[in-house]
């Protein structure tokens, strides 16, 4: 116990002996080097991808077995402390920023392949492994794991579970939720559960389904079985101009419509395309208001036929210019741009801020012409980078936190897109989660009782209100609190919706 | 308010004011599915029609009463379809007992099961509340996911109301081709072929035969067809093999007082568990027609790392293979708290609930 209380500081004296307490017991279940108590050891695990919000934690514990996790769970419900797991800490929502009177729970040394089964073509995984890296290993079995967010080089399995991640190929590979066989999961009592496996049927309710995407509210998970798909023997993709954003939208439409589901369908608009061309010079065409990028994969026969397909319906829906990649190296470079929109928003501004609602397809002009008009009146410039065959929307709100304003301008431009996505028949959030960063939005989306429900099922895992307490799902009051605060500014902008 | 909307709700009100149970019915196809029915029968039949349907979406929404057959026409109509093909099991079910049940057909493997193409249900509360979780948008991640819970949960937590799904578009070419193969050849030959970026849609064994399905563009089809060879069955002769398939009319379901439904990992070794047997899902589906004690099924499937479903003949109480204790307690709990006076199909999904 020496050691422990030597090296746990706090200038708060309660919050002093508290850490103390907790570290005590979490330290007779942990390994040497698995608690960390400093305050300079807890610093980096202050905020995760939303750097906007931080908070530091009481104490991180590292633990390297299940049995670990389980003990640590243990020990947190019985001293009723907030438990927080966290990955990577890549997450764009604030979903694995610590509780301050709570443990932050890094899987981080869970990080291994265990097994990778070619034949039944599965990988079976830690939470800490990076998602791209199940790819890598299963590479020379001719197999990868389809789910391919942006963040892929660096975000973990864990937390691609907790966020149910989406990436560019999902409307044709699906979501986490379809590539997901089976967890092991350590419950809030401490004991091991499986849900789902490798058979593809279990007898009871479909708990894996709700696990997958519950930002780590119910349980913790420390061990996935992943659905690994063949590689496909060649991907193209077609990059589409277009003089209208309206067109493009129509583009998407039309491809639908007429049977195809490309394996990638994405649209930058004309600020994104201007914005990373300097940066990565993928060739895009400047003087297009939006372009398309459609990816067509498959054997090489299937492929010839679908790219014919997509250049077609394409240039019926008036594209101004077409252009096929003809090399792997050319079909990354369309891409790369796609890819690195996100740096380049950093390069273009000091701040940006990126919102996530989806829409109907249909619906895609509208928003881009409304969201033109936000631009205007809270002067400042927006970038629209769009999963448009998943109706995903990421417009990049470029401000400076460092002038007067800004960012409170910013977040009333962001609030209102998500508004305008939840009148369209939309949601707040396609694939970064809720977190912190969309508890508000969350109370336009759904009404009391729909979010008395999401309470049941938090309350049906998790009794004690431990696992990652305040995320994801407001409170009744908090919803009250900024249904009175927004009539008070007069700023509703659909008051004929009903929604409080 | 719908004034069927409304009629449900006042039955579910006073169901739950007076702590009396309700057997959620719809066109009752599945009525021998669950592990018991009690209660007062609540129609959800008369709850119907498609709400909103746009083929450039990719997205179907309809009320729970509206039959599949309606839904499937509608999407045949515009070259689109369920691609999880629900089985239609001896008569024209509903979209809400479709998805209660959450039972899919052959094209699982590939394609996915009846739950990854829910995007949005709308499900009525014991105090009549109209709950809408999920969406009408294939990507979303606000809130816990309860659309997906309640696909499969047999009513349990209460009746769904409206579904939104996922559709697909119907494949341009469609080509089925048959083997002379072992049970042990079949099923290594299924996860071989699986492995492979071949258009497999379904796959099937029976009798010393294997069966497998391409569906895809015309060439992947034709390509898949010169590298895999067999014995091309007609184009109606396929559809009737497939169509048996998914509506249980194949012989192996017709009359044997035993049926077993084991959900297995693709590559389970075959089992030495007495009675005829016919696969599915690449290996992953096995049923038996076999007299051999519960006990002994159970036996089997656990050790091949699956489970095992009385499909008939069971007793009540003792068709679904029991949960593990912890994750009960997470049902129970689930269950208590969607539905505290246990109104909705007691006893159907988990003996207790």
């Amino acid at each position: 116990m020496e050691r422990v209380s030597a090296t746990v500081a706090a200038a708060d004296p309660v919050r002093r002996a508290r850490r103390l307490e907790v570290a005590r017991a979490l330290a007779a279940v942990l390994p040497d080097d698995g608690l960390l108590a400093r305050e300079e050891e807890l610093r980096p695990y202050e905020c995760d991808g939303l750097a906007a919000h931080r908070q530091q934690p009481l104490l991180v514990a590292l633990p390297r077995t299940e049995a670990q996790v389980c003990a640590v769970v243990r020990t947190c419900r019985d001293l009723a402390v907030p438990l927080v797991a966290r990955g990577a800490g890549t997450g764009l929502s604030g979903g694995a920023m610590p509780h301050g009177e709570g443990v932050l729970l890094s899987l981080a040394r869970f990080d291994r392949i265990l097994d990778i089964d070619p034949l039944a073509r599965t990988a079976r995984v830690q939470p800490g492994v990076r998602n791209l890296a199940v790819s890598e290993a299963a590479a020379a079995f001719g197999l990868y794991y389809a789910p391919d967010p942006s963040s892929q080089i660096a975000c973990t399995i864990g937390g691609n579970v907790a966020e149910n991640s989406g990436g560019v190929h999902c409307l044709k590979y699906g979501l986490t939720v379809h590539n997901v066989l089976g967890v092991r999961a350590c419950t809030i009592e401490g004991e091991l559960i499986e849900l789902g496996g490798a058979a593809l049927d279990s007898p009871g309710l479909d708990l894996l389904a709700v696990t997958l995407g519950s930002e780590g509210l119910l349980l913790i998970v420390t061990e996935v079985l992943l659905k690994l798909v063949p590689r496909p023997e060649r991907a193209q993709v077609v990059m589409a101009s277009f003089d209208e954003v309206g067109k493009a939208g129509d583009g998407v439409a039309a491809l639908i419509a007429a049977g195809i589901i490309p394996a990638g369908l994405e649209m930058m608009d004309r600020q994104a395309t201007a914005a990373v061309e300097p940066f990565v010079r993928a060739g895009y065409d400047l003087t297009a208001e939006a372009i398309l990028l459609a990816e067509s994969d498959g054997t090489p026969e299937e492929v010839d036929e679908e790219v014919a397909a997509i250049e077609s319906v394409l240039r019926a829906a008036g594209a101004t210019a077409l252009a096929v990649s003809r090399s792997e190296a050319e079909r990354l470079r369309f891409w790369s741009g796609r890819k690195n929109a996100f740096p380049a928003a950093g390069r273009l501004s000091p701040d940006y801020y990126c919102m996530d609602g989806t829409i109907p397809r249909r619906a895609l002009g509208e928003v881009l012409r409304a969201i033109a008009r936000m631009e205007e009146k809270y002067g400042l410039k927006c970038m629209n980078v769009f999963h448009a065959g998943d109706g995903n929307l990421h417009p990049l709100i470029l401000f400076d936190a460092n002038q007067e304003g800004q960012w409170e301008r910013a977040d009333q431009f962001g609030t209102e897109i998500l508004e305008l996505c939840v009148t369209l028949g939309g949601t707040v959030t396609g694939e970064h989660g809720v977190g912190v960063e969309k508890l508000n939005p969350m109370c336009l989306q759904f009404s009391d009782a729909e979010r008395a429900a999401f309470f049941a099922v938090k309350e049906a895992f998790d009794p004690y209100g431990l696992l990652n307490p305040g995320k994801a799902i407001p409170t009744l009051p908090r919803c009250a609190e900024y249904g009175r605060q927004r009539v008070h500014r007069g700023a509703l902008p659909h008051p004929e919706l009903p929604r409080f | 308010m719908d004034p069927t909307l409304a009629q449900l709700r006042t039955a579910v009100i006073e169901a739950h004011r007076a702590r009396t149970a309700l057997r959620l019915a719809g066109a009752g196809t599945k009525d021998f599915y669950g592990e018991s029915r009690e209660g007062a029968p609540l129609d959800l039949t008369g709850y119907q029609g498609v709400t909103e349907y746009e083929p450039a979406e990719l997205v179907v929404t309809a009320r729970c009463g509206t039959r599949l057959s309606t839904i499937e026409a509608l999407l045949e109509s515009k070259g689109q379809f369920l691609a999880f093909e629900p089985p239609s099991l001896g008569g024209d079910p509903t979209l809400g007992g479709t998805i209660a049940a959450g039972l899919s057909g052959p094209r699982r493997a590939r394609a996915g099961a009846a739950r990854d193409f829910v995007l949005g249900a709308v499900l009525l509360g014991v105090d009549g509340e109209v709950l809408r979780f999920g969406g009408k948008v294939m990507k979303n991640v606000a809130g816990f996911d309860v659309s997906r819970l309640l696909c499969g949960s047999l009513g349990i937590l209460g009746p769904i109301l409206e579904v939104s799904l996922k559709v697909m578009p119907l494949p341009r070419e469609e080509l089925t081709v048959r083997f002379e193969l072992g049970e042990a050849e079949a099923l290594a030959a299924f996860n071989r072929w699986a492995g492979r970026p071949l258009p497999i849609s379904a796959s099937a064994w029976w009798n010393g035969i294997a069966w497998l399905r391409l569906s895809g563009a015309a060439a992947a089809v034709r390509a898949a067809r010169t590298q895999l060879g067999g014995e091309v069955l007609t184009a109606e002769a396929a559809r009737d093999w497939w169509r048996q398939l998914r509506s249980q009319q194949h012989a192996l379901f017709g009359d044997a007082p035993h049926l077993w439904r084991l959900s297995l990992p693709s590559t389970a070794a075959p089992l030495t568990l007495p009675g005829a047997k016919l696969i599915e899902w690449g290996g992953a589906l096995r049923w038996y027609a076999s007299a051999a004690a519960p006990e002994e099924v159970r036996r089997h499937a656990a050790a091949a790392g699956g489970t095992a479903l009385h499909w008939r003949g069971g007793v009540p109480g003792g068709r679904f293979q029991p949960l593990a204790p912890a994750v009960l307690e997470i049902h129970r709990r689930l269950k208590a708290r969607f539905d505290p006076h246990g109104i909705f199909n007691p006893n159907r999904l988990v003996v207790g609930l």
